[in-house]
């Protein structure tokens, strides 16, 4: 079994953003997550990582409150999110953002106006700054200006991640979340994006927690990693992680395509 | 989190005009900043073109503040702004670095922008009409080759596809069908018991029932629930991809998904079709042994005496052609669905729409085919 926490104390005195402790989920008699504890710090990029069937999205839907009731405690922005009804819940939401697998995007409304729901409805700007504002974002995310007129269906996998990724940072959240940001993407677009978040990251302090298979993701990018082992989370930097003693970890991190990802970064 | 207002104000510093900001610059503090931003500068009084911004006051920042704030100072490259703070100073540039006009909203001639959907609507429906003869042509040939070779007809298909269509739309046919017998007798009636002539209002569910109404109901209820059931089950299929799984697995679309929906369309609606007409009279006959003191027998008998075979034979021989028309349509516009979810939706209602106006339309070419048929 393994303990579940961080490796090694990476915290060096930060706020922490994301707090989930002792969370456990459950559909009828199977239990997914147990005694789960997790922080993530303000300014990190972490990647979520995990087998198939343990559970990653269904961690990411819990803490950004799509699954119901579950017991332990998340902490978002230090706030406990099940104690938080109206008004304070729709401010949380204004400070969080969340990039779904394929984006996501409402399909009857053109980017520009997908990014501008969620001004609208917490901000509620005169239409004119909130056009300047999504078209600030669309360039934000490195997308063509005139992308602002289209629709979801006339872009390309690539571009609706980023213009859903436009939509996310709509409120300037300070809390991302990214579900598997580069699946579907070939490897330059992958790249590209990667050094896209990073980027944005830096520049507008986010805090990002991503699902994410993708190696070279995890080594370009992520401060740190989060493992989804025997229902919990093990966190650390890839370093550590390499030397984690765990089947599972082992097989993922040394395996020909973790070796592969670790050079190429050399 | 408690925010502070944006504040504006237009100052002059060593003989330099500018412009003075604190507060929260956020996107949730902004409502309402560019008219404060012109009030501002009309209280200023002189029309200060000030080009120089300092937001050392400001407390909270994000990118939509600094975006005010970069228009604010003129929004070009040379807009200048002055801050204590690093991170707002790096927030600066990356929005300065982003920063571009937002695409201006589209103002069109409406007579033009009219015209122009007239236009394109004119050759969607042109080449719609094109798609959809071609596409009848292929069915044809499939079908051709299927008479040669009739294992090619997929029987367990059709079997499978006739109880969906024709078994399991048994009772609201016949519900249907009755119903509007029974008002029909009963409106024939209550008109024609004016001039005395009452009974004649056996003739008028007969004729009408076999005629029209009993097909014409029937096609509009199979168009709406199988024509429609066939657009978004082959719609789906495209979505997923299957359709093109079964091209390259060297299965043809048509014969396995068009052709077995159109043989069981084709055969389920005169089948349909009867089982209208004879839930119609039944409707009636109740209606005249109730309004009328007929018996079953007598409105039966009067049926039999006053109106002929014929009546009953129109109405059979537009069931399959209705069925057909259906079927081609709810598979053709399956076929049409490209990517999305949304195009399964859009595409489902417009074959129903498509089905029913094409059904009405050939009715009416019947009934002039029939007129002069003398039948």
């Amino acid at each position: 079994m393994a303990e579940g926490g961080q490796l090694v104390d990476h915290s060096d005195g930060r706020e922490v953003v994301l707090r989930l402790r002792g969370v456990r989920t459950q559909f009828g008699d199977h239990v997914i997550h147990n005694k789960l504890d997790f922080d993530v710090f303000r300014g990190e990029i972490v990647g979520l990582v995990g087998g198939s069937g343990t559970g990653k999205s269904v961690l990411l839907r819990t803490i950004i409150g799509l699954n119901g009731a579950t017991s332990g405690t998340i902490e978002i922005l230090g706030v406990d999110t099940r104690t938080l009804h109206g008004k304070a819940e729709r401010a949380m939401q204004a400070r969080t953002g969340v990039q779904f697998q394929d984006g996501a995007l409402f399909s009857s409304l053109t980017v520009s106006e997908n990014i501008i729901v969620p001004i609208r409805e917490h901000a509620g700007l005169d239409e004119e700054t909130m056009r300047d504002i999504a078209a600030l974002k669309i360039a934000l995310v490195g997308l063509p200006p005139d992308t602002g007129d289209k629709k979801p269906s006339e872009l390309s996998g690539g571009m609706r991640k980023r213009a859903s990724l436009a939509r996310a940072l709509a409120l300037d959240a300070e809390l991302l979340f990214l579900d598997e940001p580069t699946a579907g993407l070939d490897p330059i677009g992958a790249a590209h994006y990667d050094e896209l978040v990073k980027g944005l990251c830096r520049s507008l302090g986010l805090t990002i927690l991503m699902v994410t298979h993708d190696l070279d993701s995890l080594n370009a990018i992520c401060d740190r990693i989060a493992v989804l082992l025997d229902k919990r989370v093990v966190v650390g930097t890839m370093e550590e992680l390499l030397a984690y003693d765990h089947p599972w970890v082992r097989e993922y991190f040394h395996g020909p395509r973790g070796r592969a990802a670790r050079q190429e970064q050399k | 989190m408690s925010s502070v207002e944006p504040t504006i104000r237009y100052t002059m510093h060593a003989g330099k005009p500018i412009v003075e900001i604190g507060g929260d610059w956020t996107v949730l503090d902004l409502r309402g900043i560019r008219q404060k931003a012109a009030r501002a500068l009309a209280a200023a009084g002189t029309n200060r073109a000030a080009r120089t911004v300092d937001a050392s006051g400001v407390g909270r920042l994000d990118t939509a503040g600094a975006l005010e704030i970069l228009l604010l100072a003129g929004g070009g490259p040379d807009a200048e702004v002055t801050t204590r703070e690093k991170g707002h100073a790096d927030l600066f540039e990356v929005v300065r670095k982003n920063m571009c006009d937002a695409m201006p909203e589209r103002h069109v001639n409406w007579i033009a922008h009219w015209l122009e959907e007239v236009g394109h609507n004119t050759v969607e429906v042109y080449h719609q009409v094109v798609n959809l003869c071609a596409f009848f042509g292929e069915i044809l040939v499939v079908f051709l080759e299927a008479c040669l070779q009739p294992r090619r007809f997929r029987i367990n298909a059709v079997v499978r596809q006739m109880y969906e269509v024709w078994v399991r739309a048994l009772v609201i046919v016949g519900v249907l069908c009755f119903l509007i017998g029974v008002v029909i007798a009963y409106q024939g009636i209550q008109q024609l018991r004016q001039f005395g002539a009452e009974t004649f209002a056996v003739e008028a569910v007969g004729i009408s029932m076999f005629r029209e109404l009993g097909v014409l109901l029937t096609a509009i209820i199979v168009a709406g629930r199988s024509g429609s059931a066939f657009t978004a089950q082959i719609g789906t299929m495209q979505v997923n991809q299957e359709v093109d799984a079964m091209r390259t697995i060297g299965l043809n679309p048509i014969e396995w998904l068009v052709m077995p929906r159109i043989v069981a369309l084709a055969v389920s609606m005169p089948l349909l079709a009867f089982w209208g007409d004879m839930t119609g009279l039944l409707g009636g006959a109740v209606a005249c042994t109730i309004y009328l003191d007929f018996t079953f027998v007598q409105f039966f008998e009067r049926l039999r005496d006053t109106v002929g075979a014929w009546h009953f034979y129109t109405g059979m021989i537009k069931a399959p052609v209705f069925g057909l028309v259906i079927a081609v349509i709810g598979c053709f516009e399956g076929l049409q669905v490209r990517g999305s979810a949304e195009s399964v939706g859009q595409l489902t209602t417009r074959s129903v729409v498509e089905s029913i106006f094409c059904v009405i339309v050939l009715d009416a070419v019947f009934s002039i085919i029939f007129l002069l048929a003398d039948v």
